[in-house]
C-alpha cells in the first residue's frame, strides 16, 4: 500500500512539474494581452516533433537536437503572435479568440499533413530510461530528471520576473497596459518576451513530456493545453507561482483520483475540467489570484 | 389584409426554396443531393451558435457537445428494439431505454428539449463567467458530454458508438426545419428580446442600466442557441445513421465557429450563405485529401489538407475580414440596393456623411 502510494506520488510530482512548466506560458500570456493562446498546446507538439526529426531523420546528437528545437519554437511562437495575435491587439476580444483557435487548428492539421497522423516513438538517450529501486519503489531516471529540471527553469523565471528590468516591464504590462507604454515601456518587445519565455518553457515541457510518455502524435498538444491552461486559471491566471500551484495540483489530482479509484479511468479527461468549473464557482480569481473588480 | 413588401418578398424566398429543395435531387446528383441535405442541417447548427455569440455576444464552445446530446437522444428514441439488442453486445442497454421507440418527430422534439435542459444545468454555473472564461468553460462542459457519453456504456453503448439508426433525415425535414428555424430567428432577434441580447452584446452595463436581467436574458438565449444545437444533432444521427461520442469533437464546434465568423457574427442571411458554401465547400475540397498534381510532383493522398485550407481560411477571414460576408447586415431587398445598386449621387454623399459622423460617434 505505501509503495503503491509512492509510485503514485513520484508520478504525481513528474506529471505536475510538466503541467506546471506548460502552463506557465498561457499564464504569461494571458497575464499581459489577456488572450487564451489556444495555440500554446501546439507549440509544445511542434517541439516533440523538431526533437524527433532533428535526432532521427538528420543524425543530430540528442542535446543539440533539443536546442535547435528550443530555437524553432521560439520562433514559431513569436511568429505566431506577430502575425497572428497582433493585428487583432485592439479588435473585440472573440475576434482574438477565434484568431487563436484557427492558429491552433492550422498547426495541428498541418502537422498531420507533415509529420503524418501515425504515432512516432520520441527519441532519448538510454540515461533516461535507467531505473532506481527506492524503497521498493521503482522510479525512472526521467522521473526523478523532470521534477529537477523544471524546478531549475521556474527558479529561473521567478528571478528573471522579479529582479530584472525586463521582468519589471512585463509586470507593469500585467499590471496596465496602456499606462506603461506611457512610461516608455517598449510594449510590443516585452510582449514578444513573453511569448519567447513561454515557448521556451514548453519547449522543454514538450522534451520531458516526450520522454516520459515516448510518443508523439500531431494532437498530443491538445489535451495537455486545455489541462495546462486550466491549472493556470486554478492558480489564479496571470500569477506565476499560481500557474506552478496549479499544475502540481492538477497532477495530483489527476494520478491520486485514477490510481486510488482505478474506476474512475475512464473520466479522466474531464477532472481537469470539473476542477476548473468548481474554482470558478468559488473562487473566479484563481488560488493566488488577486480580486480584480470590472472598471466599467 | 394587407402585406407590406418585406413579408411578401419572404414569402416568395420560402416559395422558392421549397420549389429548389423540391427538384434538388435531379438538379444535383444523388451524392451532391446528400450534401445538400447535410447543408440544411449546418444551418440550423449555425444559426443556433449565432444566436448566442454574435447576437449575444456570449462566447460559446460547447456546441458540439448538445448537439451530442440531441443525437444521442434522437438515436435512443427511434432505434428498434432489435437494432438496441444488436448494438448493445458487451453490455445489456438499461431496460427502461431498451423498449422505447417513437416517431421521428417525437424523437427530434424530445432531443431538443433535452439539449434545452443539458444547456440549461451548464448555464446556471457557466454564465456567471464571462468572455474568455465562459468559452473555456463551455468548451469544458463540451468535453465532460463526450467523456460520460464514451463512459456510460448501458446508455450510450459507450466509445462503440450506435449504429443502424433509421435513417429518417431526408431533405425536407432538413431544409423544412432550417427554414422554420430561419422565421424564428427573424423574429425572434426583431422582438424586443432579440433588441435586448443585442443590447447586451454591445454593452452588457447600459443593457443593464436599461433594465434587462442580463443572467436571465442571457441564460434563455444560450438555451435556445444550444436547443438548435440538439435539433441539429437529432437531424444528424437521423441523417448519417450512425453516431459515436468522438466523432462530436471540437471538430464540430470549429466548423461551425468557422460558419458564423464567415458569415458574420450577428447576421441570419450570413450563417445561411455561410453554411450552405462551408458545407458544399468541405465536400468539394475533398479531393485535397486524395492525389493532387501541383508544379509538376504528383502529391498522394494528403489526409487533413482539408483542414489546413479550412482553418488558413478562418484565420484570413479574422485577420483581414473581420466583419465576414455580411456584417451584422442581412440581406433585404434594401441591404442589395443599398450595396449593389446605382446610387444617385446626393444619396451617395447623405450616405457617406453619415458613415462619417457614426465613426466620429464611434471615435469619441
Amino acid at each position: 500500500m505505501v509503495q503503491i502510494l509512492l509510485q503514485n506520488l513520484a508520478n504525481a510530482v513528474s506529471l505536475g512539474s510538466l503541467y506546471a512548466l506548460i502552463a506557465i506560458g498561457y499564464t504569461m500570456v494571458y497575464g499581459i494581452i489577456r488572450l487564451i493562446n489556444f495555440a500554446h498546446g501546439d507549440v509544445f507538439m511542434f517541439a516533440l516533433y523538431v526533437v524527433y526529426y532533428g535526432a532521427v531523420i538528420f543524425f543530430l546528437p540528442w542535446p543539440l537536437a533539443v536546442l535547435v528545437s528550443i530555437i524553432l519554437t521560439v520562433i514559431l511562437a513569436v511568429t505566431i503572435e506577430r502575425f497572428a495575435y497582433r493585428p487583432l491587439r485592439t479588435a473585440p476580444k472573440l475576434s482574438v479568440l477565434i484568431s487563436a483557435i484557427g492558429v491552433s487548428f492550422f498547426l495541428e492539421s498541418l502537422a498531420t499533413v507533415i509529420f503524418g497522423g501515425l504515432p512516432k516513438s520520441f527519441p532519448a538517450p538510454d540515461f533516461f530510461n535507467g531505473v532506481n529501486t527506492i524503497g521498493g519503489v521503482a522510479i525512472p531516471n526521467v522521473t526523478i530528471v523532470i521534477p529537477i529540471v523544471a524546478f531549475v527553469c521556474l527558479a529561473g523565471l521567478v528571478y528573471i520576473i522579479e529582479h530584472t528590468k525586463t521582468g519589471m516591464a512585463m509586470r507593469a504590462v500585467s499590471r496596465d497596459y496602456t499606462a506603461s507604454r506611457l512610461m516608455a515601456i517598449d510594449v510590443d518587445r516585452t510582449v514578444t518576451l513573453t511569448f519567447v519565455i513561454g515557448s521556451a518553457l514548453a519547449a522543454i515541457g514538450g522534451v520531458l513530456w516526450g520522454i516520459r510518455y515516448t510518443q508523439i502524435v500531431p494532437l498530443m498538444g491538445v489535451m495537455p493545453g486545455l489541462k495546462c491552461f486550466i491549472a493556470a486559471v486554478i492558480g489564479g491566471i496571470g500569477n506565476i507561482k499560481g500557474a506552478m500551484l496549479g499544475g502540481f495540483l492538477l497532477g495530483f489530482l489527476e494520478i491520486f483520483l485514477v490510481g486510488l479509484m482505478p474506476s474512475l479511468t475512464g473520466y479522466r479527461d474531464a477532472f481537469a475540467f470539473i476542477a476548473l468549473i468548481l474554482i470558478l464557482l468559488v473562487r473566479p480569481q484563481g488560488l493566488l489570484g488577486a480580486q480584480v473588480t470590472d472598471k466599467v | 389584409m394587407k402585406l407590406s413588401r418585406n413579408t411578401l418578398l419572404a414569402l416568395a424566398a420560402i416559395v422558392v426554396a421549397l420549389v429548389v429543395v423540391f427538384f434538388a435531387r435531379p438538379l444535383l446528383g444523388q451524392f451532391w443531393f446528400g450534401i445538400f441535405t447535410l447543408a440544411g442541417i449546418f444551418v440550423t447548427l449555425a444559426l443556433g451558435l449565432n444566436l448566442i455569440n454574435g447576437f449575444t455576444g456570449l462566447f460559446s464552445l460547447g456546441h458540439a457537445g448538445f448537439m451530442a446530446v440531441g443525437a444521442y437522444t434522437v438515436a435512443i428514441c427511434t432505434m428498434s428494439p432489435d437494432a438496441k439488442k444488436q448494438n448493445f453486445f458487451l453490455e445489456p442497454m438499461n431496460p427502461l431505454l431498451a423498449g422505447i421507440q417513437t416517431p421521428f418527430w417525437v424523437a427530434l422534439i424530445l432531443g431538443t428539449a433535452v439539449a434545452a435542459l443539458a444547456a440549461w444545468l451548464v448555464a446556471i454555473p457557466a454564465l456567471r463567467l464571462r468572455d474568455d472564461y465562459l468559452a473555456i468553460a463551455t468548451l469544458g462542459f463540451g468535453e465532460i458530454i463526450r467523456v460520460v457519453f464514451s463512459n456510460t456504456q448501458s446508455i450510450t453503448n459507450g466509445a462503440q458508438g450506435l449504429i443502424r439508426i433509421p435513417t429518417e433525415t431526408n431533405v425536407w425535414w432538413s431544409w423544412c426545419i432550417a427554414i422554420l428555424m430561419i422565421v424564428f430567428m427573424v423574429r425572434l432577434v426583431g422582438s424586443s428580446f432579440g433588441r435586448s441580447l443585442k443590447a447586451i452584446r454591445d454593452d452588457e452595463v447600459a443593457a443593464e442600466a436599461m433594465g434587462i436581467n442580463l443572467y436571465r436574458t442571457k441564460i434563455t438565449s444560450f438555451v435556445i442557441g444550444s436547443a438548435m444545437a440538439g435539433l441539429g444533432g437529432g437531424l444528424l444521427a437521423g441523417f448519417l445513421g450512425s453516431i459515436d461520442p468522438k466523432m462530436f469533437n471540437f471538430l464540430y464546434t470549429f466548423n461551425i465557429v468557422l460558419i458564423i465568423v464567415l458569415g458574420g457574427l450577428g447576421s441570419i442571411s450570413g450563417s445561411v450563405i455561410a453554411a450552405v458554401v462551408i458545407t458544399f465547400g468541405m465536400e468539394w475540397l475533398r479531393f485535397l485529401d486524395g492525389s493532387v498534381e501541383a508544379f509538376g510532383y504528383k502529391i498522394s493522398g494528403v489526409p487533413g489538407l482539408r483542414m489546413v485550407v479550412f482553418s488558413a481560411l478562418l484565420l484570413a477571414v479574422v485577420l483581414f475580414w473581420r466583419e465576414g460576408l455580411m456584417g451584422k447586415n442581412e440581406l433585404t431587398p434594401d441591404y442589395v440596393k443599398r450595396r449593389f445598386g446605382r446610387k444617385p449621387k446626393v444619396a451617395a454623399a447623405t450616405a457617406s456623411a453619415s458613415t462619417t459622423s457614426k465613426k466620429g460617434d464611434a471615435d469619441a
